[in-house]
């Protein structure tokens, strides 16, 4: 059967890691991606690591590799004008083109949306961007921890008293590119109806002030009941949180009305009459946190984060143990699941890879494609579908386009 | 389904417009997905019971007194004026969240008749998504092998925690933990604080969300050229990891376990969240490169940082990142986030204040790009929320239906959809079908 989204052609114009995952997405869906890369250096993602051995090398990133899978890979210089007559007959054949510029670049080199839509009308341009296409802080320089701070929740993230704080890794890019995927998805179909493309506004500084981890209804919230919604934990409240255990750390999910099901499970079920805890707003005083503690900690003390896990998912508590990467990739649950893909690269061999993020059971799963060497597919494009000889292409090269 | 052009012109034809979603979606990951096709033109018809309290979804209780309401009175526990009201479950803000621009019609699939009301939808339904414990989609037969036979070329998306089959399959799971479960929670907070100072992020349902719908367009354009249906299996765990590739890759490939960085980034230095004038006001920064860094310590006024042993590469930033950060922060301590920012930008320096809720709605950026829209909904008023995520240039598009209330759209769905009229429609709602109210027995 085919893939989802065989028969699209996307453009990946992007870097870094927003971008890149979008088209990725597209790609191991089935859309045929070629990545635009610059010909000095390629993806700036390649010089971010984690690098196989720690030896920084530009086919060995780990971040790249991973954001590009199922990707073919061109190189091409775009402030040369061969190189974008290039790129221009490329989009000419395109479904999509997906592109991370700083916002006015697109133009400025003569490929932005109106030059485009008139070399394909159908075209959609997904721009993703730090905060959009206009607007004060168009030109602002962002990243990872400046996205999540003005757009995201991060003034609520974190522990009372304390600075704020980040999430883990470039999830807040990863996000941004997911919702471009979906974005550009969404646009393509409706081109039949349209008859038209679309240019899509992907503002990351947006995908984070709508975004679902919290803070749209934080911000609902707040025009509610006017409360500026800060890092106010506390801490195991309600019998829930993340305690420590034998092996680890094991999080439980905290409600007033799973009190007595938590209590009963370490032993306490008397906990639940107590006039202490006896009603919804006793359980809930900051203070029932630390009362709590003496009667579940030694129960968690003595425990696995597996053995708890079985017992509390026994009662039906929403709960899981605090995985690090080993436990996670070593856990035999997605295993089982063939959920990681080894794949196969030029530069490292073969390598365990997280799996796509969902299965379609109707289909066959296809082995995914490694990420792209350094302009790998140079000729297979140019020349095998865009007609250059094997000399222009040597032509190309010296001229500084490839 | 056309979204009104903003300048009163003719309507614009949204991109999902004709495509029909039965939702059948609780708490967050699951509805979220559903949003967004709504926002996007679907038909989202969400299925809701009278009969039925999924707690965390129109509230921890359908009926809390006002003492509870103030109680639990947090975010995701929010009601207008800490007002249970007259229908508190058309009044709770997690809800209110995710639930615009749907339809909302009532049935109890828990009986024979209601489930034939589901089939008669799906009938004449293109998707449809649910994020059940599989073992309670199950128990309603609700599985993919009946919504094909009753419409054989349904996209139907399933969101579980874990997967549809195996030990963890019946797991129960909030987004943090498919988060804990995943290995977000362990590579994010404070280097110097344990496991348990972890708070709860739900980052992984915001991700599910988006891809779920992804997959749901997805299947859609595979439809529309074959013509087959698909069945889509999101595990909101298998679906977090990829979010972390760094983590992960350094495991696979070094056998290093990553573990947190706190505010800071292994490749720009210095980077960190620094306290600003006023209470607890914050700004963070992230020096990338020498260029930046130059720019930088020339913005602060502290070029002598340049010639300073401790900070003239950037492994020797890292090193002394510590009494790097005492020096910004005696900088930032004297300035207004907002302030500061604009300094910093203005010198070509990564910056950007931590806007807290009341800022957002003060934030220029936001307001110019007319972020936030108000909504009025019937039972409880006129309230500015978040937009859409994303702008398209030719399809100007705004939120145009207001969160839904329960069993708002039944006449729509049985009159209207499936043709239910007259006694038929008065005997379904006697019997507790069709109803805007939860039944009394339901606290």
């Amino acid at each position: 059967m085919t893939a989802l989204l065989a028969g699209l052609r996307v453009l990946d114009l992007t870097h870094h890691v927003a971008g890149p995952l979008a088209a990725k997405l597209l790609a191991d869906y089935g859309a045929d991606v070629i990545k635009v890369e610059r010909p000095w250096g390629g993806d700036p993602a390649r010089t971010r690591g984690p690098f196989q051995g720690d030896l920084p090398h530009p086919e060995r990133s780990g971040l790249f590799l991973h954001l590009n899978t199922s990707k073919r890979g061109i190189t091409l210089n775009l402030r040369h004008e061969t190189g974008r007559a290039i790129f221009r007959e490329l989009a000419a054949g395109a479904d999509a083109v997906i592109e991370s510029f700083r916002p006015g670049t697109m133009d400025r080199l003569g490929i932005g949306y109106e030059a485009l839509s008139a070399l394909q009308p159908r075209l959609v341009l997904t721009s993703i961007s730090n905060f959009g296409q206009d607007g004060p802080y168009r030109d602002f320089r962002a990243g990872e921890i400046t996205e999540y701070a003005m757009g995201g929740p991060m003034f609520a993230t974190g522990y009372p008293g304390r600075e704020p704080m980040k999430l883990g890794g470039s999830v807040v890019q990863s996000h941004a590119g997911q919702a471009a995927a979906l974005a550009t998805v969404i646009a393509l179909f409706g081109v039949d109806d349209a008859g038209r493309g679309d240019h899509l506004d992907v503002s990351i500084m947006e995908t984070q002030a709508a975004g679902q981890d919290r803070r749209a209804t934080m911000l609902i919230a707040y025009q509610f009941i006017g409360h500026v919604n800060g890092r106010a934990r506390r801490p195991g409240a309600l019998g829930g949180g993340v305690r420590p255990c034998a092996d680890g750390y094991f999080s439980v999910a905290a409600q007033a009305h799973w009190f007595p099901i938590v209590m009963d499970m370490v032993g306490h079920p008397e906990l639940a009459e107590d006039p202490r805890f006896a009603t919804v707003e006793a359980r809930n005083r900051v203070e029932a946190a630390e009362e709590l503690e003496p009667y579940i900690l030694p129960w968690w003390m003595e425990r696995g984060m597996r053995d708890i896990w079985r017992e509390a998912q026994s009662r039906k508590l929403l709960s899981g143990p605090v995985y690090s990467s080993r436990d996670t990739i070593e856990d035999p649950y997605f295993r089982q699941r063939r959920y990681w893909e080894t794949i196969s690269h030029s530069a490292t061999g073969s390598i365990e890879y997280p799996g796509r993020p969902f299965r379609v059971h109707t289909m066959d799963r296809q082995p995914r494609r490694a990420a792209p060497t350094l302009g790998q597919h140079n000729e297979e494009v140019l020349c095998g579908e865009l007609g250059f000889s094997r000399r222009d292409l040597g032509r190309l090269r010296a001229a500084g386009v490839i | 389904m056309a979204s009104p052009s903003p300048a009163g012109g003719p309507a614009v034809r949204l991109p999902l417009a004709g495509v029909r979603v039965v939702d059948m979606t609780l708490v967050w990951a699951g509805p979220s997905a559903t949003m967004f096709l709504a926002d996007w033109g679907a038909d989202v018809l969400k299925v809701e019971s009278t009969q039925h309290f999924q707690t965390a979804t129109r509230g921890n209780v359908a009926r809390p007194s006002k003492e509870e309401v103030i109680a639990l009175r947090s975010w995701r526990h929010a009601y207008p004026n800490d007002e249970p009201g007259e229908r508190p479950w058309n009044r709770f803000s997690l809800f209110q969240n995710h639930s615009r621009n749907k339809r909302s019609f009532t049935v109890d699939l828990r009986r024979p008749e209601g489930m034939e009301v589901l089939e008669s939808v799906l009938r004449v339904s293109d998707v449809l998504i649910e994020n059940n414990v599989p073992e309670t989609a199950e128990g309603l037969g609700v599985t993919y092998e009946w919504a094909r036979s009753i419409r054989p070329d349904i996209v139907m998306v399933q969101m579980p925690a874990y997967g549809l089959e195996g030990e963890y399959k019946n797991y129960r799971s909030y987004g943090s933990h498919v988060e804990a479960v995943s290995g977000h929670t362990y590579i994010r907070g404070y280097p110097d604080l344990d496991m348990s100072s972890k708070d709860e992020v739900l980052f992984a349902d915001a991700s599910g969300g988006l891809v779920a719908a992804f997959a749901a367009v997805s299947a859609l354009h595979r439809r529309r050229s074959t013509g087959e249906g698909a069945h889509v299996e999101l595990s909101l765990v298998e679906n977090m990891i990829p979010n972390l590739g760094e983590a992960i890759m350094d495991y696979t490939m070094n056998r290093r376990v990553q573990d947190t960085l706190g505010n800071r980034d292994p490749y720009r230095t210095p980077q960190g969240c620094y306290p600003c004038r006023g209470d607890d006001r914050w700004i963070t920064i992230s020096v990338g490169g020498e260029a930046e860094w130059r720019r930088f310590a020339r913005a602060i006024g502290r070029a002598v940082l340049l010639d300073d042993p401790r900070f003239r590469t950037i492994l020797a930033r890292r090193r002394n990142h510590d009494a790097l950060d005492e020096i910004i922060a005696g900088w930032t301590a004297r300035r207004d986030p907002n302030e500061a920012m604009e300094r910093l930008q203005r010198a070509g320096v990564t910056a950007g204040a931590v806007i807290s809720d009341a800022d957002a709605y003060r934030d220029p950026h936001l307001e110019a790009r007319r972020f936030f829209q108000t909504i009025t909904q019937a039972d409880i008023g006129a309230y500015p929320y978040p937009g859409i995520m994303w702008r398209a240039s030719a399809t100007p598009n705004s939120i145009r239906q207001p969160p839904i209330r329960l069993g708002e759209h039944n006449g729509y769905v049985y009159r209207e959809l499936l043709g239910v009229t007259g006694e038929t429609y008065d005997r379904l709602e006697r019997e507790g079908h069709i109803g805007e109210d939860y039944a009394a027995h339901i606290k």
